[in-house]
């Protein structure tokens, strides 16, 4: 199996305890990965990405190439968008409807779902408010790890056991809220698949 | 042994640890920082007492990694590519003086500049200073490399360079670790005289060091890290070095048809190189940065088979390699992708929402209208973001400390006044000798420091400033009436703008302190507090 995945976000959104989430269950399952990250000045309220790559054979490239995702996780919807030449012909945008406004010149919402629901695969919800609703705002990133899924060669119970170890130092209610969440997440991307 | 999930950087650091360093000395800059970080937060290097405070600048690292290597221990120093330069007197010295414990010298190389000015490649640094280099195709390459690394050093008596770049120093994936090899105890160097580079004993250090290529070069073409496969197919042959091999072998994921020498050792093991070229009927060449080797086997007079890569439009001329561009090179077909839709804006870095720096802009650009535009010199950091709108405040960014050295010479032409922005840690790595300058010769300058208590942009580290500012500049001789702290906040707007307008028409040297803490590592100080308070 070889799953290339793109994430997408904002410097300081906190892609990466996406990609923490599947690269611990990827550990677990003895899977060769590689996780490539932003840091440095983008992060300062810029596009941020990460190339995560998780296959049963080693990995030769940190990088994706070109046309070849098999999925882009996006927490914010235009920056999903950028990634698109990245992605497969039957790859999948998984992405989250509440825009990050830091630009002055940032689309009108509308428009920037409109471009979204253009694509043939992708799976647009509002991981926001679904997070609030499994008991905390800040579990929204963990929302759409549990939508994305689906989509990702992993067993969901080695996803669970990562959020378990990623929030266990946090206390049993975290991991609970966070579990609540990634479970959430999963349901919508698999009724609306 | 365990096997852990670490960035390129953190294998790095981890290897050292493990190879029996004693101390770690660096100056943060993406991308290297994690390196350092990596070291102050595992509980193994504390228990071991392994030094690893940030210094004030490269060249300051550089020179204490050395004084623990005469001191017999191994020490690793750690800075991105341009910090290399910083650090260069320092450096290019320590293949003259030799080592006495093993010293190893990382550099991060920015390929596509991420994060950086330039894309200077450090492999020509090496070769200048006739030293090995060791660069990585993955993490666990990169702990093996540094673990060898303190040897490999001590046994030729010169520093031995990793080289490393973004891509792989911010990529995580699994590393096996090695047993932990113990420290060197503390040994003065056998020869009383190896470190004093008096004309006569560096004369004869050079030709210890030129006597020992041969050596370096003959555990380049034993090396396990390098490794020449040769095909059947005599077509083409390419040289592939550090992470370029990684793209190289993405477009074979069945094996590469053709002959390939993977470099990760240098100097470049010239009979590989050799055997390749007779082998094949032309050679291509893939390495990350500049087109070093190329130009080596290629030459200026550039006879015989040709030779392809950076050079002749094979590949860019300038930028990182990925598996695209590789593809493309060997005229594969390439799948774009879908394209951007055009409801995509660019979403460029900018100062964080309450950020200090915010404030300073906002009172400088009103400040300094009366007196023209263009004559705002800055720095490195977080403040060189204003360059971009809504400031637009800033006229230059070179290197680290010249905001304040360039406004004095453009003062010196009659730009008067000139003004200097330039940020905490920047003014302690750089800014201190520029400021003395314009002290000794009293330049109509205005130097604002604008002081956030912290190295901000490359995720906040102790800075070595640790709030003297104000004393530092007395003491330097800055004129204590034309010193002034202010706290950059929207209610202090008026007065910030009225000082700086009457600083401004001042004929001399001032200094103006704006000083308000970095609003990240406050909230993660908040943070801490708040989880301590709670145990």
């Amino acid at each position: 199996m070889k799953t290339d995945i793109i994430l997408a976000g904002v410097g300081g959104q906190g892609i990466l305890s996406i990609a923490a989430g599947i690269g611990l269950a990827a550990v677990k399952s003895n899977l060769h990965i590689k996780q490539a990250e932003v840091h440095g000045m983008s992060q300062r309220g810029g596009d941020v990405q990460s190339h995560l790559r998780i296959s049963d054979k080693p990995i030769a490239s940190d990088l994706i190439p070109n046309g070849s995702a098999h999925l882009i996780i996006s927490v914010e919807p235009m920056e999903g968008l950028r990634y698109l030449p990245f992605l497969r012909k039957d790859g999948w945008l998984v992405t989250n409807t509440v825009p990050f406004v830091n630009i002055t010149d940032y689309p009108e919402t509308e428009e920037v779902i409109k471009a979204v629901e253009a694509i043939p695969n992708h799976i647009a919800l509002n991981a926001d408010a679904m997070a609030k609703e499994a008991g905390s705002s800040r579990s929204s990133n963990i929302v759409m790890l549990g939508a994305a899924s689906p989509f990702i060669d992993i067993p969901f119970e080695k996803l669970e056991d990562g959020i378990r170890e990623l929030f266990g130092r946090k206390g049993n209610d975290v991991v609970d809220v966070n579990l609540k969440a990634l479970r959430a997440g999963r349901e919508f991307s698999m009724k609306n698949r | 042994m365990e096997k852990l999930l670490l960035l390129g950087d953190e294998a790095l650091a981890q290897g050292a640890i493990d190879g029996g360093i004693s101390g770690v000395y660096a100056y943060p800059g993406t991308p290297s920082t994690e390196i350092m970080e990596f070291v102050q937060h595992s509980k193994q290097a504390a228990e071991l007492n392994i030094h690893r405070v940030w210094s004030a600048n490269e060249k300051t690292a550089m020179e204490a990694a050395i004084g623990m290597s005469y001191a017999g221990k191994r020490a690793m120093v750690c800075f991105k590519h341009v910090g290399l330069n910083v650090a260069a007197d320092a450096f290019i010295n320590a293949a003259m003086t030799g080592v006495n414990g093993g010293l190893v010298v990382v550099s991060a190389d920015d390929p596509s500049m991420h994060s950086s000015q330039n894309e200077q490649d450090s492999r020509f640094y090496a070769k200048f200073a006739m030293i090995p280099i060791l660069e990585p195709t993955n993490q666990q390459e990169a702990y093996d490399m540094v673990y060898m690394a303190f040897e490999l050093s001590e046994r030729l008596n010169v520093p031995v360079m990793i080289r490393i770049t973004t891509r792989l120093a911010h990529s995580r994936s699994g590393v096996v670790r090695k047993a932990v090899t113990p420290q060197n105890k503390l040994k003065l160097p056998t020869d009383p005289r190896q470190f004093v580079l008096l004309p006569a004993i560096a004369r004869v250090n050079y030709k210890k060091l030129l006597n020992t290529i041969p050596v370096m070069e003959s555990l380049a073409e034993k090396s396990t890290f390098n490794r020449l496969s040769l095909s059947n197919n005599k077509k083409l042959g390419i040289i592939a070095a550090g992470i370029a091999h990684n793209y190289l072998m993405e477009n074979f994921p069945d094996g590469c048809p053709h002959s390939v020498l993977k470099i990760s050792q240098y100097p470049v093991p010239s009979s590989l190189v050799n055997k390749l070229y007779d082998h094949c009927e032309t050679l291509m060449v893939l390495e990350d940065g500049m087109p070093v080797i190329e130009e080596m086997v290629k030459g200026i007079i550039n006879i015989g088979k040709p030779i392809h890569g950076r050079l002749d439009g094979t590949l860019p001329r300038d930028g990182e390699l990925n598996p695209a561009i590789i593809a493309k090179a060997f005229n594969m077909e390439v799948y774009e992708g879908m394209p951007i839709p055009n409801v995509v804006r660019k979403r460029p870095p900018s100062l964080c929402t309450g950020c200090g720096h915010i404030d300073v802009y906002t009172a400088l650009n009103e400040a300094i209208i009366d007196f023209g535009a263009g004559r705002v010199f800055a720095d490195i950091g977080c403040y060189t973001l204003g360059a971009l709108p809504p400031f637009n405040a800033i006229n230059s960014c070179v290197d680290m400390g010249a905001s304040i050295t360039m406004a004095k010479g453009a003062a010196d032409a009659g730009l008067v006044p000139s003004v200097a922005v330039i940020g905490d840690s920047t003014f302690t790595h750089s800014g201190m000798t520029g400021l003395l300058d314009a002290v000794n010769e009293n330049s109509p300058i205005t130097v604002i420091i604008s002081d956030n208590s912290t190295t901000g942009m490359t995720g906040g580290q102790t800075s070595s400033a640790h709030g003297r500012i104000l004393e530092i500049c007395k003491g330097i001789g800055v004129h204590p009436d034309h010193i002034f702290v202010l706290t950059p906040l929207k209610k202090n707007h008026e007065e910030n703008v009225r000082i700086m307008k009457q600083e401004l028409a001042y004929q001399g040297v001032s200094v103006i302190i704006p000083q308000r803490e970095c609003i990240q590592t406050f909230a993660r100080r908040k943070k801490d507090e708040k989880k301590s308070s709670e145990e």
